[in-house]
């Protein structure tokens, strides 16, 4: 789960992280409250959506040369203008793909006077297994872009869990982002402290891009992202107030409720699939042979006939959907309980598009029984190369 | 000869009285697993009566290692207890962990992976299929009857896509060694590496299918270990396969470690890493059988 900048900033300033003072905007009447909140007279206006690039991002409904999704403001009046120009319009950044973000909310926040940037984050090293922290002397711009052109400048820090961020480890830290008196100071406070967010929490990653030196020598956390780890949020229930649904695409918020592993795209086959790692190999396939698939879908290996059912709603009800291929290779997922619920689906919300159904595996016999015996136009397939060139070539037409 | 398991490896379960764990003992014990016994707490000293028989109940794993000899375990626990489970088992002293649990949070397996590191325990997964040598030992919940023995050692990041390869490799004539599922999570017990490293070593295993998936650089590492052994003379041949070509960066792909982050875990650095090291990489994943008799036929 991901949440939004100004709520990532609020946690981590609870564990005493060094925070600006910052207040939402969520509708134009908050502004006034806002400003009257903040010292002044610099301010920062920015856009509160799920994707980074924002202060490069353009808004749509606004003419070219219009300021991008995060803007400086140096008087109120400033403030307001801005907010009436962002809030409610879309913005596309590298991150959101073409169609953009609606711009639902704001964060204000006071103005720091930056005398250099850096980039430090904690994630789950999957080569070690192990907490770390990535820090780099370069930040304010796309960490990807110094990890291609200097990586030598990426620093990559293991947390033995044994010990936690001890003064060794936090000092490796202030090391490689060349931290000195009191920027080292804070250094030695902070690390530790969003180790603290970061396990007590179950975050999956906090970034801070930038991690600033303000003029006056002092650190501050300038821009904040923070994901938690799905898996982890049974004993995070406070955590999901934060979950932002108008983020999320309506299609996999209705797959979330039936536990259905769903991934919405941009082609036109739809998918349903047992497996991940299938599930992914059958948009592979799609793609071999020159078309796009519209979703990944894994309906899992104890699928019930209502899942299933659920499932087939959920790609059917996307309207790009001119064609769908059902991949089942059956383990301990019977043939038979996907062709019942492929069918009762198929009664229940009609079949407009054709469909491709390719089985194996545990009674792939009495599945195809059932699905040739019914009425339906469905195209049987033996393997996946086969279902993969007929779907695309009955799309295709 | 086989890895990892065999005719004589005893097998307990921890969570053998729910509803997956008793489905799954059950088919382990159709197809000829020894299973031994359960561990269920609160539950000790009473009996599990299957289907194809029944089985002691423990209240711990030292317990139930203690009484039956046990040297393999398996887990079918919830999520929130699996951390527990494990570590368990390490405590426990069992030589084979295998965890088929999917959904653990990370930070549990990263407080589990710094104490199995210090133990002489084997854990493979979670989140994975479980491992098969046919005809001898069914640990986890692959589907025993997709199987033939023979030749081929398997090992993959997916259930499903193992099942794909076991399949062809059966409807080849090839036939199977050991079949191991190490699972979609980010961190894990076993990589690829190490299961490639028994295949090498295990007189009875002639080729070998890896399949692998988007995220982190296992793959990679696995591509260079082949590379490494290579030049020393031991090398098997070997079809790869990479699922998640075409996934988008920064989404999660239904297994917890298939993303693409930090434009880092793509498809075609996993496939060029792949082929530098001489693995015959299939482009389909209903090929992975052809492809490997076509690389024997040289």
């Amino acid at each position: 789960m991901n949440i939004h900048e100004y709520q990532a900033k609020a946690l981590l300033k609870k564990f005493g992280a060094p925070i600006a003072e910052g207040i939402p905007i969520l509708s134009k009447d908050d502004v006034d409250a806002a400003i009257e909140a903040l010292p002044g007279p610099l301010y920062v206006v920015k856009s509160q959506i799920h994707a980074g690039g924002r202060g490069k991002g353009k808004f749509t409904e606004l003419p070219g040369d219009a300021k991008g999704g995060v803007r400086l403001a140096f008087s109120p009046e400033e403030v307001k203008s801005h907010v009436s120009e962002m809030l409610g319009n879309t913005l596309v950044t590298k991150q959101t793909g073409p169609a953009g973000k609606q711009v639902n909310r704001l964060y204000l926040e006071d103005g720091a006077d930056i005398e250099s940037e850096l980039y430090l984050s904690l994630l789950v090293n999957r080569e070690t297994g192990k907490i770390s922290f990535v820090a780099s002397t370069e930040g304010g711009m796309d960490i990807e872009a110094v990890a291609e052109a200097t990586p030598e400048k990426i620093h990559t820090i293991d947390v033995e869990p044994e010990t936690g961020v001890d003064a060794e480890t936090a000092g490796k830290v202030c090391d490689a982002l060349e931290l000195a008196s009191d920027a080292r100071t804070d250094g030695l406070d902070l690390f530790p402290k969003l180790y603290e967010a970061f396990t007590q929490t179950d975050m999956s990653l906090v970034e801070v891009n930038p991690l600033i030196i303000m003029k006056n020598g002092h650190l501050r956390v300038l821009d904040a992202k923070v994901s938690f780890d799905n898996n982890a949020s049974f004993r995070h229930e406070d955590l999901q107030e934060l979950r932002d649904l108008s983020e999320e695409d309506a299609k996999e918020i209705e797959a979330s409720k039936y536990d259905l592993a769903y991934v919405a795209l941009d082609g036109n086959i739809g998918c349903m699939v047992n497996g991940a790692g299938l599930a992914m190999a059958t948009m592979d396939i799609i793609k071999l042979y020159g078309a796009e698939p519209a979703n990944f879908l894994d309906v899992g290996g104890g699928a019930t006939t209502e899942k299933v059912t659920a499932a087939f709603k959920i790609i059917t009800a996307d309207p790009n959907v001119k064609g769908i291929l059902v991949n089942i290779f059956g383990g301990i997922m019977r043939c038979d309980v996907i062709a019942e619920g492929v069918l009762a689906a198929v009664k229940e919300v009609g079949l407009k598009v054709p469909l491709v159904v390719r089985l194996e595996g545990t009674n792939v016999d009495k599945g195809k029984a059932i699905i040739n015996a019914s009425d339906l136009n469905v195209i049987p397939a033996d393997d996946l190369d086969d279902a993969a060139q007929k779907i695309v070539s009955a799309v295709k037409g | 000869m086989s890895i990892l398991v065999n005719k004589e490896t005893k097998v307990i379960c921890q969570g053998m009285t729910g509803k997956t764990g008793t489905f799954h003992t059950n088919a382990a014990m159709a197809y000829g697993t020894k299973m031994t016994g359960g561990v269920t707490p609160g539950k000790g000293g009473q009996i599990w009566e299957g289907e194809n028989g029944n089985l002691p109940i423990f209240n711990t794993v030292a317990e139930a290692r203690e009484q039956t000899g046990a040297d393999a375990t398996v887990i079918y626990v919830p999520p929130k207890f699996t951390a527990a489970s494990i570590i368990e088992a390490i405590d426990a002293e069992i030589p084979l962990i295998v965890c088929i649990t999917e959904g653990v949070p990370v930070l549990d397996m990263v407080k589990v992976k710094e104490k199995l590191d210090k133990s002489s325990s084997r854990l493979i997964g979670p989140n994975c299929p479980g491992v098969l040598t046919p005809e001898e030992c069914k640990i986890g919940i692959m589907p025993g009857n997709i199987f033939k023995k023979g030749n081929v050692g398997i090992v993959s990041r997916s259930g499903t896509l193992t099942y794909e390869a076991v399949f062809q490799t059966t409807n080849e004539g090839l036939g199977q060694t050991t079949a191991v599922g190490i699972g979609g999570d980010p961190v894990k017990g076993t990589e690829f590496i190490d299961v490639l490293e028994m295949f090498l070593a295990d007189d009875a295993t002639q080729s070998i299918i890896m399949i692998g998936e988007i995220g982190g650089s296992a793959e990679e590492e696995a591509a260079e270990f082949l590379k490494n052994e290579a030049k020393k003379g031991r090398k098997k041949p070997t079809v790869g396969f990479i699922a998640g070509r075409t996934a988008p960066p920064g989404r999660t792909m239904g297994h917890a470690g298939a993303v693409i982050s930090g434009g880092k875990g793509g498809a075609e650095d996993k496939i060029e890493a792949m082929q530098s090291a001489g693995i015959q990489v299939s482009p389909s994943p209903a090929k992975l059988g052809v492809t490997l008799v076509d690389l024997l036929k040289g």
